[in-house]
């Protein structure tokens, strides 16, 4: 077969691009631009909460270029995990963007919108026939994480896609996605290797993370063939070299030589990687296990609560030394102040120059000459949040601490208002294996969007 | 013999691997340090739960990647990514214990 090329154009969709970067993919003449728009790296708030990481004008930036190029070379763009998290309520997000563009620039085009999401009954019969497992360090599925989550998410592999693409999709819009299959469908769907394919579609998802040096937000290149590919950065300034995409395969991965995903694993285990030429790094040899039970991975995430933060710092050295008495104090006194709400709240003293980043793996018992303190109250309403930090605050700044020099306040705040409030707090609580089930991510059509 | 591995790794770093795991990447500069290290066993399960005081069944066994020279550890996050008491959202900045480490080889 001849070779087929698939343009990454950046590492998170919004991220951005140098315009010379694309156009330079572009002049090669790409087979399919593909995107990752999403990660659970955020936290669970965006998935929690429907909302966007990413920015609106950042996406339909990114977006309008892509769809635009495609739109004139004939070409598919592919957007995985729309919105984010990639539940319906991103994916409407994503969409709209889409139809933004479309109706701005009179563009006609068949949108294939792939739902991710699915519902709570379907999770709970699957979940009461005991075919639900976690994830690695991840506690057992209850009924009380399903019903508390905001919403569910299932990560599509690259049946949907493909599905879309052959029903004659010029874009396809995808909700929650396993990032390399955005890039490996196109491949696959045209025959080549599924392992070669979401290989390449592993390495292209961050787009040029995987070069040197590397960037989030600039273009790359894959290029597949019967038995290889190869991949190469569209910045002249950066190169591929066969340690910079070796090291990227190890990437937020615990095992690189076994790739789980909803198709199967990818096995690295006979992979070789080889410096074709300054820039180019060529692949072969990783192979695909077709899973015999497939499973697919389900996310969600729960409201637990609302937050207030008070950020300070401190700069005498007695309070310095005596840091951890002095906050054990504080929360004492928050305790009994607030004793009327039962323990419902979370109040969390955070030290930067002792322990902030690490906490309780932090094994340097170093102390700086300032802190950085932040008081953080998280309750099941914003009021009660608010009262909780507000009360902390006030007591720590005026507490007379045991051989207390300084008498006039022991916080340095730098903002008015000293409390912020920070809004609604989630948590994940669903990251769990389950089998497919009929009707998920159904393909639908944007209405209209072919007749502008 | 004893290497920093400050000096003997041009990569060191964290990250989440999803948002129950924390994973740790080192990338030695050539590949006769890395074999060493292989070698040696001294980059171990053990090492990494003393380091970051976890439980020793907290600890994924140790991966050796040999097309990246890199070594592997995974632990479980002892707080689940943005859930209450999280520091590190990434999981990003947790590398900074092993930038200190000695490996005998």
């Amino acid at each position: 077969m001849k070779e087929l090329k698939v343009l990454s154009p950046t590492a998170i969709l919004g991220y951005g691009f140098p315009e010379e970067s694309f156009y330079k993919g572009m002049s090669l003449h790409p087979d399919v631009i593909a995107v990752d728009a999403g990660s659970t790296d955020p936290g669970p708030y965006y998935l929690g909460a429907g909302v966007s990481f990413t920015d609106r004008t950042a996406v339909k930036r990114d977006l309008g270029i892509m769809i635009k190029a495609a739109l004139n070379e004939n070409i598919p763009v592919i957007v995985g995990t729309a919105g984010g998290s990639g539940a319906d309520v991103h994916l409407k997000w994503c969409a709209d963007i889409v139809r933004d563009i479309m109706n701005d620039n009179k563009f006609k085009a068949r949108v294939a919108v792939i739902s991710a999401e699915i519902d709570k009954d379907t999770v709970l019969e699957s979940f009461e026939n005991e075919e639900i497992r976690p994830l690695d360090f991840v506690p057992e599925l209850t009924d009380h994480d399903i019903a508390g989550s905001t919403s569910i998410v299932a990560q599509m592999g690259m049946g949907p896609i493909i599905k879309a693409l052959g029903e004659g999709a010029d874009i396809v819009i995808a909700g929650r996605c396993y990032d390399p299959a955005v890039f490996a469908a196109v491949p696959v769907m045209r025959g080549y290797k599924a392992g070669l394919a979401l290989h390449m579609g592993k390495i292209l998802e961050c787009a040029s993370i995987a070069a040197d040096p590397g960037s989030g937000s600039d273009c790359m290149m894959g290029v597949i063939s019967d038995n290889n590919f190869k991949v190469f950065p569209l910045n002249d300034s950066r190169r591929c070299t066969t340690m910079s995409v070796a090291a990227h395969t190890l990437y937020e991965k615990s095992n690189p030589y076994m790739l789980h995903g909803p198709d199967g694993i990818i096995d690295l285990s006979k992979c070789e990687f080889t410096q074709l030429d300054e820039r180019t790094v060529g692949i072969k040899g990783t192979g695909f296990i077709p899973s015999k039970n497939p499973m697919i991975k389900l996310e969600g995430a729960r409201r637990i609560g609302f937050r207030t933060i008070s950020i300070a710092g401190v700069r005498d050295p007695v309070m310095i030394a005596g840091i951890d008495g002095i906050l054990d104090y504080v929360r004492e006194t928050v305790d009994r102040q607030f004793n009327g709400l039962d323990g419902k709240y979370m109040l969390t003293f955070r030290a930067y120059g002792k322990n902030g980043v690490m906490g309780e793996n932090e094994p340097s018992k170093q102390l700086s000459h300032e802190l950085g303190l932040i008081i953080d109250a998280v309750a099941a309403t914003q009021n009660e949040a608010n009262s909780i930090c507000s009360f902390a605050r006030s007591t720590l700044l005026h507490y007379g601490y045991p051989e207390r020099i300084s008498t006039a306040g022991n916080l340095a705040f730098p903002y008015s208002p000293s409390d912020l409030k920070a809004g609604e707090v989630y948590e994940f609580c669903i990251y769990h294996l389950m089998p497919p089930k009929q009707g998920m991510f159904e393909v639908k059509w944007m209405e209209g969007a072919d007749e502008n | 013999m004893k290497i920093k591995l400050r000096e003997a790794a041009k990569v060191i770093r964290s990250k989440n691997s999803g948002p129950y795991e924390l994973t740790f990447d080192i990338i030695f500069k050539d590949r006769a340090t890395f074999d060493a290290v292989v070698a040696s066993r001294s980059f171990n399960r053990e090492l990494i739960s003393r380091l970051y005081s976890v439980d020793i069944g907290d600890v994924k066994e140790i991966v050796e990647f040999i097309p990246a020279n890199a070594v592997k550890a995974t632990i479980r996050r002892r707080v689940v990514s943005g859930s209450l008491g999280d520091t590190d959202i990434y999981g990003a900045q947790q590398h900074a214990p092993l930038l200190g480490l000695e490996l005998e080889i």
